[in-house]
């Protein structure tokens, strides 16, 4: 099976999440999930996998406003990039 | 300035005016009215807007938005449309907001909402109850600086007979001195820059969540204090040698001075006191000529209402007693048989007695 | 592969110098993202529509808000726009005195259901009728929040809520009330939309629609109304993760979104429900 591409990645703040659940159906291409593990709050956050577009919909949909989104350069979709 | 005959309601609405007030909302109401009328005709021309409120409520409303402008702004009725106002009278004062209302009252049953306040909470208004027209002229005016100057608002009772008495007036503008400049207004200018205004009756500072609702209200508590100790006004007369003082206010005032002259010069020893502020009520300076006088009567249009406040200042050093009463006519607006002045100077003269006078 | 075999990636800072930034973590317009409405409620996402709307309209230095008493209340804090605090129900008269005295401004309320259809239906129709140059927000979720999650004038039948517990009942709570008509068919409306941040797709249009709103606002068309279904999942007493369907299927299947007046036309409710009806796809379910 071949790797998902990331076309684009987001920062979270996972410390300002209230664990509701809201961004995981709404990420088009379903690459957020909750974690298993609980931040200061007491409740899980999403975690990234590969295949985010950049689309943004994370962003719109989280009443606590934990994420950021960027775009890779370049028209070719790209590989993660190491940070 | 020479004198125009006009009804006490256009004095006022000329009076507002001259003080630089811009913003009127009201909803028709008997003997208000035609202070309604009087705004809505003069308002516009004046650079000024006048809104018929579709109710009290929202009159109030209105006027409240204007005055978080740091424009002048004023509203209106009789006691029992500013029963539907009380609530907001309560947020504005709290939320330091200056505005004059005007109460043309049914008679003087209102004292109580006036003074003690119909809203909820801890929280004081400015009242001024004028004798007559060219009194009220100099009082609205007043009414706008004072509020203006404590950030609070001020009301200003009246009634049917200043509303709709006709006397020679002239609408002299006054200046009552410097005010500092409004920059607790809202016009949007602080918006993006993390400064920006949030005028409210809790004390919600942006920035901080919850509130500190202590620390708020000794502030506010301590700035009434001051308002009382500075702006309480009394007008008296013939009382230093006094045996019976009589104490009234509002345009009945204008019977009990009647009386009180009439029976001074027949040699009776009658005096005449009269709160201008009925918030602040004039306590110290009504005990103080009240101090020589062996009675107080209080003349009041209602089932005794300002006597409270007359009892607190004498505080039992000679008796108090009431010789007004409820009483109005067949509409109810307050035009009674009390208003005779020949039967009020018979109520001092049996009250200077020591007689009973049913009320 | 399954997700546990997916590499977990790093999101804990911004990513390296070759990707560009398309969405900021802080809506504009906000002294700081951290407030403390409930975990999955709507509310933040309208305000997060309404600040960029002030941003479209490069209106932040003169835009004023009139605000209700609700959960949003509390969003003052952090709100950095000129505001003034109303009594429930009351905003629009403020907002009213507020715009004739300062005309150039942008001058909106924020309410809830409770507070503008409740206790303030009178004020917002004739703020309406008289064509007040004014915005009315409304943040509609079918409860009152603040105090715990009660019926309001806009819960819909069968909807629980903790002072109607066995569900709202036209017999003896009477039918729900549609804001949004009662303004959209008053002469003096330039503008009226409803709109839901159920879904990425809704809270795009949000923004749309406050944007619009602004805009007949400042062309001096008269009263413009927005009306933001937005999820309350304490209120209705379901889980987080189920708010936005229940928002979707149970509120806006009766206050059905699209906009009620443009150009002088009124669409009704149940014109707007028989078009999504007849729509093939409902673009909102692609976001699920």
């Amino acid at each position: 099976m071949t790797r998902a591409v990331s076309r684009g990645t987001v920062e979270i703040e996972i410390e300002r999440c209230k664990g509701c659940d809201l961004c995981i159906p709404a990420c088009p291409p379903r690459v957020l999930h909750m974690s298993q593990e609980h931040n200061s709050l007491g409740v899980p956050f999403p975690l990234l996998t590969e295949g985010c577009t950049g689309c943004g919909a994370c962003l719109l949909v989280c009443p606590d406003f934990c994420f950021a989104v960027y775009q890779f350069e370049g028209s070719e979709a790209s590989p993660e990039s190491p940070r | 300035m020479s004198r125009r005959l006009m009804e006490g309601s256009e004095a006022i609405a000329e009076a507002a005016i001259a003080a630089g007030c811009r913003f009127f909302a009201g909803y028709p109401m008997t003997p208000f009215t035609e202070l309604l009328e009087n705004f809505a005709a003069k308002l516009p021309g004046e650079g000024g807007v006048c809104i018929n409120a579709e109710s009290e409520l929202e009159a109030v409303g209105m006027a409240w938005g204007a005055a978080a402008t740091g424009a002048r702004a004023a509203t209106g009725s009789t006691g029992q449309g500013l029963a539907l106002m009380q609530e907001s009278l309560s947020e504005l004062s709290r939320a330091e907001l200056p505005l004059v209302v005007f109460n043309m009252s049914r008679g003087q049953s209102d004292y109580y909402q006036a003074t003690r306040g119909g809203g909820h909470g801890d929280y004081r208004q400015l009242v001024l109850a004028p004798i007559d027209s060219a009194e009220a002229v100099e009082l609205t005016q007043l009414a706008f600086h004072l509020a203006d100057r404590w950030r609070n608002p001020v009301l200003l009772y009246g009634d049917y007979l200043l509303a709709h008495t006709a006397e020679a007036v002239a609408v002299e503008p006054r200046d009552f001195g410097e005010l500092s400049a409004k920059d607790w207004a809202v016009d949007g200018s602080l918006g993006g820059s993390g400064r920006s205004r949030n005028l409210n009756p809790l004390g919600m500072q942006k920035g901080s969540k919850g509130l500190d609702p202590e620390a708020f209200w000794r502030r506010l508590q301590a700035k009434w204090d001051e308002l009382a100790r500075e702006e309480a006004r009394l007008d008296h007369e013939f009382c230093e040698d006094a045996e019976l003082v009589v104490v009234a206010f509002g345009s009945l005032a204008r019977f009990a001075r009647f009386a009180v002259h009439e029976l001074r010069a027949e040699g009776m020893r009658v005096g005449f006191a009269r709160p201008i502020t009925l918030w602040p009520f004039p306590s110290e300076l009504l005990a103080q000529v009240t101090a020589s006088a062996q009675r107080v009567a209080v003349l009041e249009q209602n089932a005794g209402q300002m006597i409270d406040d007359v009892r607190l200042s004498i505080l039992g050093r000679v008796p108090v007693v009431p010789i007004g009463g409820i009483s109005s006519d067949e509409a109810g607006f307050g035009l009674g048989p009390l208003l005779d002045p020949e039967g009020i100077r018979s109520r001092v003269a049996a009250a200077h007695a020591g007689e009973e006078v049913a009320t | 592969m399954s997700k546990d075999e997916r590499r977990i990636l790093d999101t804990s800072a911004p990513p390296g110098a070759d990707a560009r930034r398309v969405g900021d973590m802080t809506p504009p317009l906000l002294l700081s993202e951290d407030h403390d409405l409930c975990p999955g409620c709507g509310e933040p996402l309208a305000l997060r529509c309404l600040c960029e709307a002030i941003v479209d309209r490069d209106a932040a230095q003169r835009a004023i808000g009139v605000i209700g008493i609700g959960c949003y209340t509390a969003l003052t804090s952090i709100l950095d726009v000129d505001l003034v605090q109303s009594l429930h129900g009351r905003a629009p008269s403020l907002a009213t005195g507020v715009k004739r005295m300062l005309p150039d401004a942008l001058v909106f309320t924020l309410q809830g259901d409770g507070d503008m259809v409740n206790e303030g239906l009178q004020e917002v129709i004739h703020t309406a009728a008289r064509g007040e140059a004014v915005t009315c927000v409304l943040l509609n979720n079918g409860v009152f929040g603040e105090t715990g999650g009660h019926m309001t004038a806009t819960s819909v039948l069968g909807q629980r809520t903790k002072n109607s517990i066995d569900g709202r009942d036209a017999g003896y709570h009477g039918h729900p009330i549609l804001i949004g008509d009662l303004i959209a068919q008053l002469g003096g409306t330039s503008y009226a939309a409803r709109t839901s941040v159920h879904g990425a797709a809704g809270v795009a249009q949000t923004r749309r629609a406050l944007r619009r709103a602004f805009e007949s606002q400042e062309k001096g068309d008269g009263f413009s109304f927005v009306e933001i279904l937005t999820m309350c999942p304490t209120g209705w007493f379901i889980p987080t993760a189920e708010g936005p369907g229940y928002l979707d299927q149970v509120l806006g299947s009766v206050h059905v979104t699209g906009e009620l007046k443009v150009d002088g036309r009124y669409v009704p409710t149940a014109e707007l429900a028989e078009r999504k009806q007849r729509e093939a796809i409902d673009p909102r379910d692609l976001t699920g």
